[in-house]
């Protein structure tokens, strides 16, 4: 790690006549931002991602329609290009007389909030789980570790699916099933690292300094787990909203009238071969949503893994 | 190598019972009554109710109803479908064979594009070809295959665009096959009907290209990288500076080290499949597993989730098994490291 910040420093120092001394936070920012940026995609993918937050954001002041308005005398309006197109409606209107482009900008906000969700319930328990397990061991580990396998071993929209079932469908409950199948991932990395790291000689000295069991977890180990617990975080963003629009889909998540994308094309399955737009439409918004995460992703992956960096 | 296989064996079992607890568990929690959904709206008697309890058994002991689904597996007994009346495991079976044709095509199909495109992209690593490909398989990595089906019926199925293959089922009605292995392509060609093995690969095209684009990328994500590590080896500088031809050094030396991570990343897909069928499946009116598991979910029949899930997560313990196995064959390191 010192030998990259020496060579980043060596290549900055020209420009900057003499450098002020920075705070190690924004020496890491910056770090971070150097590797990250030397990557164009993952450039790319932030703008696009931001560009999505913003929309989610402000749906209500840049939607030209209400998501849930009813325009009966507009009832599948091809986009405004096409011939038979109303300029009122940019992107068309859905069987029932909505327009679509507001109904995506306000699907947005779904699909936004359940990768959010998603992330924070199965980061949070997973982390704690696999910690605890890497720092305990014995028998606790043991059940937890086994009990990860179990969750692995069914494949995770069938687990998604049997848990939504049972606690009914609906974007809350598809949230907290999808997180569900997400946590063997974090327990097992936090676990690796945790063991990997209890080793460590700056462990030893923070134990015989006589820190408690919760700071050398939380506050002496966690943070030198972080890295790959990040990059995780960011490829099951992309997943979480994949897995909401499928459950959504296949009719158990969000439930309609909620323009949730997934619902949406499950929605406009019928109308698959007269109306194209209805069905083209959500898949892009869910396409280049995902894409632009696992773009950010990739290059979160070159900035953060001192495996995966250049040497 | 038998105890390598022992040891891996044995670690199966306790996942095995916790797969079989959580099924078991999983359908008891499940909101209504088993008996009122078998009455349907006709509704039962309060007596017939208890009656019918006992004869499924759900009268007894949590424990004791446990126990009799654990010896009921050992004896190859999953119980009774609710909506069919026959077995779960011969439902299981009947439509598994359909399942496995349509991931076999999709693993062939993601390996024949995705090993090649990796390969390629490593040794030409920062060309045009390398970042195109990438980006390629990134966006299809990001696909949402519930909608890329119903894209490419949208492109190759209807009457105004290409209108060059059927959207759902595995075979036209027009033909009757009999059933000889379960794998329509083989009972097609086995029958003396001309043009039902060209209807049945039909068919099958555009399930097996929704359901192969995500390994697909994953494959030459994973190709490419585990290429470009030993692309950079001492003894692929050793073979280039000895006059080895490019093609030797890639196709011999180097292929043969990548397989190693690459066959792995195959065997993990299995799980990946297995998830995708379901939608797959359900998009092309596809008769397999994951159809019928879907189905069966929202009838709430009971058993047939609760055996389904066993018999899933079976297959994919089995195969992860067969993937540390096959690892081991192919990398004697692992094995000698062991014992």
């Amino acid at each position: 790690m010192s030998q990259v910040q020496n060579t980043l420093d060596q290549n900055e120092t020209p420009q900057t006549e003499a450098p002020k001394p920075i705070s190690p936070f924004r020496q890491q920012m910056r770090e971070f931002w150097f590797y990250f940026s030397e990557n164009k995609g993952a450039v790319a993918g932030l703008f696009f991602f931001l560009f999505v937050v913003l929309v989610a954001v402000f749906a209500d002041v840049i939607a030209p329609h209400s998501p849930i308005e009813q325009y009966r005398d507009f009832i599948l309006i091809p986009p405004a290009w096409q011939e038979g197109g109303n300029a009122e409606f940019l992107l068309g209107t859905d069987p029932v007389g909505r327009d679509l482009l507001s109904r995506l900008m306000h699907g947005a906000r779904f699909s936004l909030y359940a990768g959010c969700i998603v992330i924070v319930i199965s980061l949070s328990i997973g982390v704690m789980l696999g910690l605890s397990a890497g720092f305990f061991r014995g028998m606790y580990e043991t059940i937890v570790m086994r009990v990860m396998d179990v969750i692995l071993s069914i494949p995770s929209l069938l687990m998604a699916l049997v848990l939504v079932a049972i606690l009914g469908p609906g974007l809350r409950n598809a949230m907290i099933a999808i997180s569900i199948t997400y946590l063997p991932h974090y327990v097992r990395l936090a676990r690796a690292s945790a063991v990997a790291e209890s080793a460590r000689d700056y462990v030893t000295a923070s134990r015989v300094a006589g820190a408690g069991t919760w700071r050398l977890m939380c506050i002496t180990i966690l943070p030198n787990c972080m890295a790959p617990l990040i990059v995780q975080a960011s490829l099951s963003f992309s997943t979480a909203i994949l897995d909401t629009a499928a459950l959504g889909f296949l009719g158990m998540g969000a439930q309609p009238p909620a323009s949730e994308w997934g619902t949406m094309l499950a929605e406009a399955r019928e109308f698959i071969l007269s109306a194209w737009w209805v069905v083209t439409f959500p898949g892009v918004a869910i396409l280049l949503t995902v894409l632009s995460i696992n773009l950010m992703g990739d290059g979160l992956r070159d900035a953060l893994d001192p495996k995966m960096k250049r040497s | 190598m038998i105890r390598f296989i022992l040891t891996k064996l044995g670690l199966l079992i306790p996942t095995f019972l916790g797969v079989t607890l959580v099924a078991f568990s999983f359908i008891r929690m499940l909101p209504g009554d088993p008996v009122e959904l078998l009455a349907g709206e006709r509704g039962v008697s309060p007596e017939r109710h208890a009656e019918l309890m006992a004869t499924l058994g759900f009268d007894k002991p949590l424990w004791e109803q446990y126990f009799s689904f654990l010896v009921g597996i050992l004896h190859g007994d999953l119980g009774t479908s609710f909506s069919s009346k026959q077995p779960v495991l011969e439902e299981f079976f009947v439509r598994f064979p359909a399942t496995i044709e349509l991931a076999t095509c999709a693993i062939i199909f993601a390996a024949l594009i995705g090993l090649p495109a990796g390969i390629v992209a490593a040794v030409k690593r920062g060309s045009a070809f390398d970042h195109t490909l990438m980006g390629i398989s990134l966006t299809g990595y990001s696909m949402p295959i519930f909608w890329w089906g119903l894209l490419l019926i949208i492109l190759f199925s209807s009457p105004d665009m290409l209108n060059l293959t059927p959207v759902s089922g595995r075979i036209s009605a027009l033909f009757w096959v009999d059933t000889q292995t379960g794998f329509m392509l083989i009972d097609s060609l086995l029958s003396d009907e001309k043009g039902a093995f060209k209807s049945a690969a039909a068919h099958l095209v555009l399930p097996t290209i929704v359901l192969g684009t995500i390994p697909m990328a994953i494959i030459a994500r994973q190709t490419r990288s585990a290429m470009l590590e030993i692309l950079g080896e001492d003894y692929v500088r050793t073979a280039k500076a000895k006059g080895l031809s490019p093609f030797r050094i890639v196709g011999i030396h180097a292929l043969r080290n990548a397989l190693i991570t690459v066959i792995t990343v195959i065997g993990l897909q299995v799980g990946v499949l297995l998830a995708g069928a379901i939608l797959t499946e359900t998009i092309f009116s596809w008769p397999g597993i994951g159809k019928w598991m879907i189905d069966s979910i929202s009838r709430r029949d009971y058993f047939a989730v609760q055996g389904g899930i066993v018999l899933i997560a079976s297959i994919v313990m089995l195969v992860n098994l067969l993937v540390d196995f096959m690892y081991g064959l192919i990398n004697p390191r692992i094995l000698h490291r062991r014992s």
